[in-house]
């Protein structure tokens, strides 16, 4: 094919708005034949790899790896270098940097509101319509981009000639993940590559050296909190109470149950007991265990416990629930958890696995915290919050002996819970947790 | 597992073991006692050409999408072994009704792929003539489409075009579906129809063992094959990733519907080793392990090992093929971007054979909206 081409973001999956640029995998200055693999892209659905629709030398790289694009954008420019646009606003040919690679940062002109079609007036205003919108259209394919910086999203700013970093895709997957940017760091592996160890040491130093300021774009796992936080931070007004207990006997049947072979290969934790407790707890009090209704003005009480877990994964936080958790055995909640937990971290949680939940544990114990003011999750009415077990001083019989402590903190949604009964419930959460034999008397 | 009261429970979904099989993964061929039979060298051939360009058309297609050229693909990679089988065994006068996913049977009933094109491009509302190929257009709906035919093999039934021994007249009608389309109602019904009335069709389902996210094994705690014993007619389970002995079977379960014995039901087992369409993941919900196991069953390398180690065609063969399919890709891709887009008052002329007047009157309220827009060019 001749002459130049730009390929727009495609639609790859039926509605979509926008996409990731994952990895490309051709550079400037590379030839491609028609369907050769050029860059692979995340929506909201999968991960995808785009094939080219056209052959010949790729003249630039209009989109940046991580950066955000809406369909419609073109994110690379193919052709024969002869027959590329000449000098004027474009940005492509002022930016390519010695080596040839090059990163053009930016959106392109949304197609999408092009396509809109003036209604005829009834009035006289024959004559106005269709060339407002022709000029904008010109303007734009005729690099106006260039010309248009403030609308320009930026990534952060980077030299040039080290946008394309050399890493091992793992240690790309690592530096995504920990959010690092690998343009920014400095490489001590052979030949000039970054190492997982320049990865890691640089979450470890905080921000990239020599960079004042990063952004990063909300998207993602990361927006859907955000949301569900706000919604449920702005609705439900929140009450945090607590209660620091000895938790020695549940650490001793963690340590118990560990041997048994019930539980053979499966993760035994103080969570496992404390899941045990809420299901049995709410039981007692299943008003925790609701819905506040605005449309129907109702409290919905629900008879099952769909036990959500925060989980903190390479990608954010997500709370995936345990459906039906009340009429699991303490062995089939141990499986769930693990499961819920391992899918969870390989980034595989079906959405279905995150609609639904009653009732939600964070475990932020596992960062050596001890306690906070968790925000309920949205459509929830109390979270419960569990802090680090720690060897502490604890009067027992009037003498002071080292005990396992740790304090649970519980928000709930004052609207409809009571703070007699939100402590009600903490205390026998509590309660199990500090002599899990009780649970053989509850019914 | 044994029931005290009520006996063994049934063998398991997965169970492979009755598969009927002509020819290995590995090529060679092996016979069968009921379903064996003589293959010529060149029928052999053919399957493979039409296999190769039926992969090459839906790996172009996929690339379009990718392109945004398509709105969507549904793809066939990895079935190409079932649909060729079944393809090839009709006879011009049978007429199929199909899914969305039978790229190959459309092949085979003279489809131009360009036509399967316009569908998922958006440009058209069918893509065909379905009296022009003897073959429906794809249907969406799961599995609402075995209704329509058995109900159109209930009136071949009533032309008497089953069972006079003609073999020109005598039709033989065929619902293909997917595993998926076997947990719906529609496809109960039909079974049901089907055997009440001795319905002179073939239940062709591939079961590629995933619907959509779900695996087959959930949904059936036996194999699927079996369900037609339950509905009162035969049922059996064919190697859907070997094209011989599909078309073996199929043609024996044609041949039966065409002489007034009523339905079968076939299950190709087979596997979809692409996603579900261009929209879906399957990395979220499959492991690469299942996939890589059933790239060692290819229904294209083992009918190739077999033409190669045989001497039934060398590379002069394979290349010629290979030519084929570019050029075809070629053309796919030249022709895609050269489909006219409809004009909106198209589908009018779509609703019924004869416009009514209430239609008529609907398409001038409609013509008036749209002349109430300006024009601007595309």
């Amino acid at each position: 094919m001749t002459g130049v081409n730009e390929f727009k973001l495609p639609d790859v999956g039926e509605g979509l708005t926008e996409a990731e640029i994952v990895a490309w995998r051709v550079k400037a200055g590379d030839v491609v034949a028609i369907n050769d693999v050029i860059v692979e892209i995340e929506t909201a659905k999968s991960i995808v790899e785009l094939p080219s629709p056209y052959a010949g030398e790729v003249l630039a790289l209009l989109a940046a790896e991580g950066q955000m694009v809406e369909v419609g954008t073109s994110i690379i420019r193919i052709g024969d270098k002869a027959a590329a646009p000449g000098p004027g606003p474009e940005v492509i040919d002022t930016n390519i940097p010695p080596t040839g690679n090059v990163t053009l940062v930016g959106y392109g002109p949304r197609q999408r509101s092009l396509k809109r079609r003036a209604r005829v007036s009834t009035a006289d205003t024959a004559v106005t319509p269709v060339t407002p919108v022709v000029e904008e259209v010109a303007q734009q394919s005729e690099g106006g981009r260039g010309g248009r910086a403030g609308d320009r999203l930026e990534t952060p700013s980077r030299n040039p000639s080290s946008a394309r970093a050399l890493a091992k895709p793992l240690v790309r997957r690592l530096a995504r993940d920990l959010g690092v940017d690998l343009a920014a760091l400095r490489p001590t592996g052979p030949k000039g590559t970054i190492t997982k160890d320049d990865v890691l040491a640089a979450t470890g130093a905080g921000a990239p050296s020599g960079e004042r300021e990063t952004r990063e774009p909300i998207k993602g796992v990361r927006k859907q909190m955000a949301s569900a936080m706000v919604a449920s931070a702005f609705t439900a007004p929140q009450v945090t109470a607590w209660t620091t207990i000895d938790a020695t006997a549940t650490v001793e049947l963690v340590a118990k149950l560990k041997d048994r072979p019930e539980f053979k290969g499966l993760k035994v934790s103080p969570l496992l007991v404390v899941a045990r407790a809420c299901v049995l707890a709410l039981r007692r009090m299943p008003l925790v265990n609701s819905t506040w209704d605005e449309a129907a003005q109702e409290v919905v009480v629900k008879h099952y416990v769909n036990l959500g877990i925060a989980a903190a994964t390479p990608r954010g936080l997500v709370v995936p629930n345990i459906k039906d958790a009340h009429a699991l055995s303490l062995v089939e909640l141990a499986q769930e958890l693990e499961a819920l937990t391992t899918t969870a971290r390989e980034g595989r949680t079906q959405p279905a696995q995150l609609a639904g939940g009653s009732f939600t544990i964070t475990n932020i114990g596992v960062f050596g915290v001890d306690g906070g003011t968790p925000i309920i999750n949205p459509g929830e009415s109390a979270i419960l919050c569990l802090g680090a077990i720690k060897t502490q001083p604890w009067v027992v019989d009037g003498q002071v002996v080292p005990r396992q402590v740790m304090t649970v903190t519980m928000s709930f949604d004052h609207r409809h819970v009571d703070g007699a009964t939100g402590s009600q419930f903490l205390a026998d959460v509590a309660g199990f947790i500090s002599d899990p034999a009780l649970a053989l008397i509850t019914d | 597992m044994t029931d005290p009261v009520f006996g063994p429970a049934p063998q398991q979904a997965t169970d492979d073991l009755e598969l009927v099989q002509l020819l290995t993964p590995e090529g060679e061929r092996v016979d069968h006692p009921v379903f064996g039979r003589e293959f010529s060298a060149d029928q052999v051939r053919g399957f493979y050409r039409d296999m190769t360009l039926v992969r090459r058309l839906d790996i172009e297609a996929t690339a379009l999408q990718r392109h945004g050229e398509l709105g969507l693909w549904p793809q066939s990679l990895g079935q190409e072994g079932a649909q060729i089988g079944a393809g090839r065994a009709l006879s011009p006068q049978d007429f199929g009704f199909p899914t969305y996913r039978e790229h190959g049977i459309a092949w085979c009933r003279g489809v131009d792929p360009v036509r399967l094109l316009a569908l998922f491009r958006g440009v058209d509302q069918g893509g065909w003539d379905p009296f022009e190929h003897n073959f429906g257009i794809y249907s969406i709906v799961i599995g609402s489409h075995t209704l329509h035919a058995t109900g159109y093999a209930m009136g071949v039934q009533r032309d008497g075009a089953v069972g006079t021994g003609d073999a020109t007249r005598d039709t033989a009608v065929v619902a293909f579906f997917g595993d998926g389309a076997t947990s719906q109602g529609d496809v109960n019904e039909a079974f049901v129809f089907a055997a009440s009335y001795n319905a002179p069709v073939v239940f062709f389902c591939q079961n590629n063992q995933w619907a959509i996210s779900e695996p087959s094994e959930r949904q059936s705690r036996i194999p699927l094959y079996r369900r037609a014993q339950g509905f009162g007619f035969p049922g059996v389970r064919v190697d859907g990733n070997d094209v011989l002995a599909t078309y073996a079977v199929m043609q024996a379960a044609l041949q039966r519907a065409r002489d007034g014995q009523g339905p079968t039901l076939i299950e190709a087992y087979t596997y979809r080793m692409g996603a579900h369409t261009t929209t879906d993941d399957p990395t979220r919900y499959r492991l690469s392990d299942d996939v890589e196991q059933w790239k060692l069953k290819d229904p294209i390398s083992r009918v190739e090992a077999h033409l190669r180690s045989n001497g039934f065609a060398d590379d002069d063969f394979f290349g010629e093929v290979a030519a084929e399919a570019d050029a075809l890709g070629e053309r796919m891709r030249r022709e895609c971007h050269a489909l006219p887009d409809p004009a909106p008052r198209d589908i009018f002329a779509m609703v019924h054979a004869e416009q009514t007047a209430e239609l008529a009157a609907q398409q001038a309220v409609f013509d008036a909206h749209v002349a109430s827009f300006e024009e601007v060019a595309r």
